[in-house]
């Protein structure tokens, strides 16, 4: 009974804290209803059994949202917590597209029938995944290792101040480089 | 609590993060209903593991999801950057370049 109520009030806390982030008028506090939003699935998350997922979830994001309002005073160049804000475009044609998606996701929820519960959940559940990361699903961690490095390169490349397309040039053909500072071996 | 509640729910925070997604014009802003989307994918991925099939290989696919999140938040915050340098704008409207 604790886990049905703790259920439905961590909903309302998600949905309304997910709407607060676009209906309140400043970033900072957008980011601070997305963090709560992100806690409280998190926490349901925990309520189906799955402790590393749900945990993972709620450190990450308590995170990114952290450098989320670093980043808007950083860009927007404004306190943000004080600063009223409201760039919407279209705003008609996302609230349908929205709308039409919440009914069509909740009629199949609904209107199709579940199969029954095939097995039973492992004893030890954050173990399990472990294993099975560290076994038959090596490939997976493979693969997110990869495309994690991927992201980093990636984004340091974009974020990066000067790359060598800055010093040589579009066809990598400019001699000397162009430096800020004139000297090197040669030079 | 059942799987149709947990999806509904899950429903909800998708329609959310897809209004967001698609009627912001800051680019962080636009990252934000992208992730409200992929919170309401971790929720329903979480209701169909504990409720149709609870074996680990259900929650490796939700670590997959995490990961999706982590990365869309690192390259959006990349690209924001770099068009900030590049053109001192953060909003979508003024990098549509690449429209249709």
């Amino acid at each position: 009974m604790i886990t049905h109520i703790s259920f439905w009030a961590l909903a309302v806390v998600a949905v309304l804290a997910g709407a607060a982030v676009f209906y309140v008028n400043s970033m900072a506090r957008a980011s601070y209803a997305l963090a709560v939003s992100f806690i409280a699935v998190g926490v349901q998350v925990l309520l189906l059994q799955q402790n590393y997922v749900g945990v993972v979830t709620i450190l990450m994001m308590v995170m990114e949202m952290a450098v989320m309002a670093v980043y808007m005073v950083m860009f927007m160049g404004m306190n943000p917590a004080l600063m009223p804000m409201s760039m919407v475009h279209d705003k008609r044609h996302a609230l349908a597209a929205a709308v039409g998606s919440f009914v069509l996701l909740a009629a199949g929820a609904v209107l199709i029938p579940w199969p029954a519960r095939r097995g039973r959940p492992p004893a030890g559940v954050t173990v399990a995944l472990g294993e099975e990361l560290m076994g038959p699903k090596m490939l997976v961690m493979g693969v997110v290792g990869a495309v994690m490095a991927a992201t980093i390169v990636a984004g340091v490349v974009l974020a990066a101040h000067r790359t060598r397309y800055d010093r040589f040039g579009d066809d990598l053909r400019r001699r000397p480089a162009k430096d800020p500072q004139p000297g090197g071996v040669g030079r | 609590m059942t799987l149709q509640t947990v999806l509904l729910v899950a429903a909800a925070l998708f329609s959310v993060g897809l209004y967001g997604a698609l009627s912001q014009q800051v680019v962080v802003m636009v990252m934000m209903g992208l992730e409200l989307m992929l919170n309401g994918l971790i929720l329903a991925a979480a209701g169909f593991w504990w409720f149709l099939a609870p074996d680990p290989s259900g929650q490796v696919l939700l670590l997959v999801i995490i990961v999706a999140m982590t990365v869309e938040m690192a390259m959006g915050f990349a690209v924001a950057t770099h068009l900030h340098r590049v053109r001192r704008v953060d909003m979508t409207d003024m990098a549509a370049d690449l429209n249709g």
